[in-house]
C-alpha cells in the first residue's frame, strides 16, 4: 500500500497514496476545489457536484470528492468547462430555494454565498422557485428552514455516521426531496437528542441556533475555546461571545481529542445558566434569620472570626470542608490547602464518594 | 479510566456494565455506537433497564438490581471453564490467581441464573464474546458502584480484565466513566480526607514533610472525616463549622432529612456557589462565585486529560473566581495566599504533585495532557499499567457474592433504583435554567413495572 501514485493537477506534478481522492490530494497540496457536500470522515456522496473537475480522457466531468486518483492522471480544476458546470450547479441551487441573505443568520458565514461570490454570479439564469415550506419553529434550540436547504446531506451523515443518533435521513423524491426525522415530524417530536451537530455542519441557513438569532453576526462573534462544564468527557468547545454574552456554543473538529467536534445537548444548549438573573451577585450574611447583602470585607471578617473562635474552643477537627467536582483543579488544590494549612484539619471531601 | 476515550472506538469487544452511556456520557456513547456500527466491535450490555445502548448490543444481560458481582463471577466462571483465559499474562503479570479461581468455581451460569435472573446461556454467550476478543474494554459507572458491595463489583471488573489479559493494553482496560467535569481532578488534587495531592497519604511522615516545607506550616497526620461522617458529626454536634464550595448536598446526598438536620445544627455554614441552591438557602454566609465561563483554570476529564477552561465573559456583580475567594479568606485568616492567576497555582501544583509535574499551561494550550506526566518532556500517558502494574503485579481478589443490605420485605416490597437523563445534570442547578433542555425534558418520571402498577 505504500506504493505512490503520480498524477498532475493543474500542471503540478504530485504524489499520492492509493485510495486517496482527487479532492484530498488537491487539498493536501494547497489547490482549492470548492465543495458543499463533502464532510471529512463520512461517506463521500458526490451529491452537490460543485467539486467537479476535468480529467483527461474521462467521458465527462468527475466529482473530485468521489474519484480515487490513478497513475498518470491529468486533472484540471479550473478550465472553462469546469467553471461553467460549477456556475450551473450553483445557479440551480440558488434558484431552487429562498436564499435571501438579508435576515439570514448565516450571512457572512455561508458556503453557498461564498460560492456565488467566488464564481462571480450576478443572478441565476433560472427563475427562483422556493418550495414554500413552513419554517419549523417548534423548539427553542434549532430553527429549521427547509427553503434554504440545498440537500447536501451533511446533516444526515453527521447524524448517522459521526454522532450515530440515526435520526435524520432523506425522504420523498426528485424536487420534493427533503431532509428530516422519520415520518416528517418536527425535531422536538422526533427521536432527535439535540446534539446540534447538524446545525454545526449546515453550510447554509437551513439549520440555525435559534437562541443565537439576531444576537450577533458571524464576524462580530468572538470564539473562546474551553472545556464543557458538565460530565467527565471534557468536550472541547467554543463559546461564541458577543457584547459580553455567550450567544451560542459551536465546536471545532481540529481540537481533536477527546470529542472530535462532537457535543451533547447539555454542552450545546445548557449554557443559559451563565447569565441567569438568579446568579448570586454579592456576598450574603444571615441576619435576623434572613440572608442579607454584605461587602466582601465584612463577609471575610465574619467567617474568619467564626472559624477562629470554633478552632480555639473546639479544635480544628470541629470544622470541615466540602470541595467541588465542579470547580477547577487549581481551586480544589487551594481548597484542600485551606482546610489543611489554614484550618489545620484533614476534614475535606467532595461528592466523588456518593 | 485506565485507557483513553479514543480507544473505545477501536477495540474488539466492549462490556458496558451499569453505564447508561448515551445519556450520561453521550459523546462516549457515540464512540461505542461507532465501534459497533462502523468497526465491527461486539457489545455486551449489562443493565436492569433497557437502556438505549441495548439497541446496539450483541447481547443484553438483564440482572436483578444488586446482582452485578454475581453476573461478573458467572462470566469469569465460563471463561475459566472454557479455557478462554490469558494464561501467560496471569502467570507473569498477576498474583492471587489461585484463591480467586477457587472462589469463582461455584458461580456456574446455572447458579448465577437462579439469583440474578440472567439466563445461563446468555452468560455463556457474553463470556465467549469477552473472552474470545483479542482486546476488550470494560466500561462502568455508578450502576455498579452505588451499592453496599460497590467495591466488590469494581474489583470483579478488574479480575475479569486481568483474567483475559486486558489491562495495560491499548483498547482494553477497566474504565470508570466519571460523572462530573472535574471529579477526577478534585480527587487528584487531594480534596479527600486521607490523601494530599496525587494520592500522597496524609498519614505518611514523608509526604507531610514535603507539604509542610512547601506550605510553611505543620500539618495534621490523622485522616479526616468523609462526607457521610461529616454530616453525622454535624448531626451529633461534634462538628461546628462547615465550608461548602460548589456542592449541593441538600439534593445530592442520601437521606435529606438527616442532611437538613445536620446542616441546621452547625454553628456556621458557609456556602460558596453560583446560585442560591437548596444548600445555600440554609447557610449563614453565602459567597458568590464565578462560573466556568468567567475564569481560567483546568479540569481533568475521565481519561485523566488535563484541559484548559478560559475566561470568556465577566462574572455577574461582585462574584469572584473560587480560587480568589479561597486565597482572600486564607489571607484574612493570617495565612498569606497570593496568586495573581490560576496559572500560578498550577505552577505550585506542578512542584508538589508528581503525576502533574509536567502539565503546564503552555503545554496544554492546544491539547490537554493525560497524567501521569512526570516532567515537561513527557508526552502524557494514554493508558495505564503498560508492561507492569503500578503496584508491580496485578492483584486478583477472591470475591464472594453478597446480597444487598436492604432487600425488599413486607413493609417495603419493591426495589427502587435511580437513573439519569440526557437533558439534566446532577442537581439540575444549571440545566433547569436552560430553556431548551427544559422543553425537551420538563419533569422527572418514574418507570413502574405494569404488573406492579396495577
Amino acid at each position: 500500500m505504500d506504493q505512490k501514485i503520480s498524477l498532475t493537477i493543474d500542471g503540478k506534478k504530485l504524489e499520492a497514496s492509493p485510495g486517496q481522492t482527487i479532492l484530498e490530494v488537491a487539498g493536501e497540496n494547497g489547490i482549492h476545489i470548492p465543495t458543499l457536500c463533502y464532510y471529512k470522515g463520512t461517506t463521500n456522496v458526490g451529491a452537490c457536484r460543485v467539486c467537479v473537475v476535468e480529467v483527461e480522457n474521462a467521458r465527462s466531468l468527475v466529482a473530485s470528492c468521489c474519484m480515487p486518483v490513478s497513475q498518470g492522471m491529468m486533472v484540471m480544476t479550473n478550465t472553462e468547462r469546469v467553471m461553467n458546470a460549477r456556475k450551473l450547479v450553483v445557479e440551480l441551487l440558488w434558484s431552487s430555494g429562498d436564499h435571501n441573505c438579508l435576515q439570514c443568520e448565516k450571512n457572512g458565514d455561508c458556503e453557498l454565498q461564498d460560492l456565488v461570490y467566488e464564481l462571480g454570479i450576478e443572478k441565476p439564469r433560472f427563475d427562483i422557485d422556493s418550495p414554500g415550506y413552513e419554517i419549523e419553529d417548534t423548539n427553542s434550540m434549532i430553527q429549521r428552514d427547509l427553503n434554504k436547504c440545498i440537500l447536501c446531506g451533511k446533516c444526515v451523515r453527521v447524524c448517522n455516521e459521526i454522532q450515530v443518533h440515526e435520526v435524520l435521513d432523506f425522504s420523498m423524491r426528485g424536487s420534493n426531496a427533503k431532509v428530516g426525522p422519520a415520518f416528517d415530524t418536527d425535531y422536538i417530536d422526533s427521536e432527535c437528542v439535540f446534539c446540534g451537530a447538524c446545525v454545526d455542519v449546515c453550510p447554509v441557513g437551513a439549520l440555525t441556533f435559534k437562541q443565537a438569532r439576531f444576537q450577533g453576526r458571524p464576524w462580530e462573534l468572538e470564539k473562546v475555546r474551553t472545556t464543557c462544564p458538565y460530565c467527565g468527557v471534557g468536550c472541547q468547545m467554543d463559546l461564541n461571545i458577543n457584547d459580553g454574552k455567550v450567544v451560542k456554543v459551536t465546536t471545532n473538529r481540529d481540537y481533536d481529542k477527546p470529542n472530535q467536534g462532537m457535543l451533547c445537548s447539555k454542552g450545546r444548549f445548557g449554557m443559559n445558566f451563565i447569565d441567569s438573573p438568579d446568579r448570586l451577585k454579592t456576598p450574603l450574611i444571615r441576619r435576623d434569620g434572613e440572608l442579607k447583602e454584605a461587602s466582601w470585607e465584612e463577609t471575610y471578617s465574619y467567617i474568619a472570626e467564626k472559624f477562629a473562635s470554633i478552632k480555639k474552643k473546639n479544635g480544628p477537627d470541629s470544622i470541615a470542608g466540602l470541595s467541588s467536582a465542579r470547580c477547577t483543579n487549581e481551586e480544589n488544590y487551594l481548597f484542600q490547602k485551606f482546610m489543611r494549612a489554614v484550618i489545620g484539619t484533614n476534614n475535606v471531601d467532595h461528592c466523588a464518594r456518593l | 479510566m485506565t485507557n483513553s476515550i479514543e480507544e473505545i472506538e477501536f477495540t474488539d469487544a466492549i462490556l458496558a456494565i451499569g453505564t447508561n452511556t448515551t445519556e450520561n456520557h453521550p459523546v462516549i456513547g457515540s464512540r461505542i455506537k461507532r465501534a459497533v456500527r462502523q468497526q465491527g466491535a461486539k457489545l455486551i450490555v449489562v443493565d436492569p433497564r433497557k437502556i438505549p445502548l441495548v439497541k446496539y448490543a450483541n447481547i443484553w444481560l438483564r440482572p436483578k438490581p444488586g446482582t452485578n458481582v454475581l453476573v461478573l463471577s458467572g462470566l469469569m466462571n465460563v471463561i475459566l471453564n472454557e479455557g478462554l483465559l490469558a494464561k501467560e499474562y496471569i502467570e507473569t503479570r498477576t498474583e492471587g490467581f489461585d484463591a480467586f479461581k477457587e472462589t469463582i468455581e461455584k458461580y456456574t451460569p446455572e447458579y448465577v441464573e437462579e439469583i440474578s435472573g440472567v439466563p445461563a446461556d446468555d452468560i455463556r454467550i457474553a463470556a465467549r464474546i469477552y473472552g474470545e476478543a483479542e482486546r476488550a474494554a470494560i466500561l462502568y459507572t455508578m450502576g455498579i458502584t452505588q451499592h453496599t458491595h460497590g467495591t466488590d463489583a469494581v474489583k470483579s471488573c478488574a479480575n475479569l480484565a486481568m483474567l483475559c489479559g486486558n489491562v495495560g493494553v491499548e483498547g482494553g482496560g477497566v474504565n470508570p466513566l466519571r460523572g462530573q467535569n472535574n471529579v477526577q481532578g478534585a480527587c487528584d488534587m487531594g480534596a479527600l480526607p486521607n490523601v494530599l495531592p496525587a494520592y500522597q497519604q496524609v498519614a505518611s511522615d514523608e509526604a507531610r514533610a514535603k507539604f509542610e516545607k512547601a506550605w510553611d506550616v505543620s500539618l495534621p497526620a490523622k485522616p479526616g472525616l468523609t462526607i457521610m461522617e461529616i454530616m453525622d458529626a454535624a448531626h451529633n454536634g461534634d462538628l461546628k463549622g462547615l465550608y461548602i464550595m460548589g456542592e449541593n448536598p441538600m439534593i445530592s446526598d442520601p437521606d435529606l432529612t438527616h442532611v437538613e438536620a445536620s446542616l441546621k445544627n452547625l454553628d456556621i455554614l458557609v456556602v460558596q456557589d453560583i446560585f442560591l441552591t437548596e444548600t445555600a438557602q440554609l447557610a449563614d454566609v453565602v459567597l458568590p462565585s464565578a462560573c466556568f465561563a468567567e475564569k481560567d483554570g483546568t479540569f481533568s476529564n475521565t481519561e485523566r486529560r488535563v484541559q484548559r477552561i478560559r475566561k470568556a465573559v465577566e462574572a455577574p456583580g461582585e462574584a469572584k473566581a473560587d480560587w480568589q475567594i479561597i486565597s482572600e479568606l486564607a489571607t484574612k485568616m493570617n495565612y498569606t495566599m497570593e496568586y495573581s492567576s490560576a496559572e500560578e497555582i498550577m505552577d505550585e501544583i506542578n512542584g508538589l504533585t508528581p503525576s502533574y509535574a509536567g502539565i503546564t499551561y503552555e503545554r496544554i494550550e492546544e491539547e490537554g495532557l493525560q497524567w501521569p506526566c512526570p516532567n515537561t518532556e513527557h508526552p502524557g500517558t494514554k493508558y495505564l499499567h503498560k508492561d507492569k502494574f503500578s503496584r508491580g503485579l496485578g492483584l486478583f481478589s477472591a470475591i464472594d457474592y453478597r446480597p444487598s443490605e436492604e432487600l425488599p420485605d413486607e413493609q417495603y416490597p419493591f426495589i427502587l433504583t435511580t437513573g439519569r437523563v440526557l437533558y439534566h445534570f446532577h442537581t439540575a442547578t444549571m440545566t433547569r435554567r436552560s430553556e431548551g433542555l427544559n422543553e425537551k425534558y420538563p419533569e422527572s418520571l418514574a418507570e413502574i413495572d405494569p404488573i406492579v402498577a396495577e
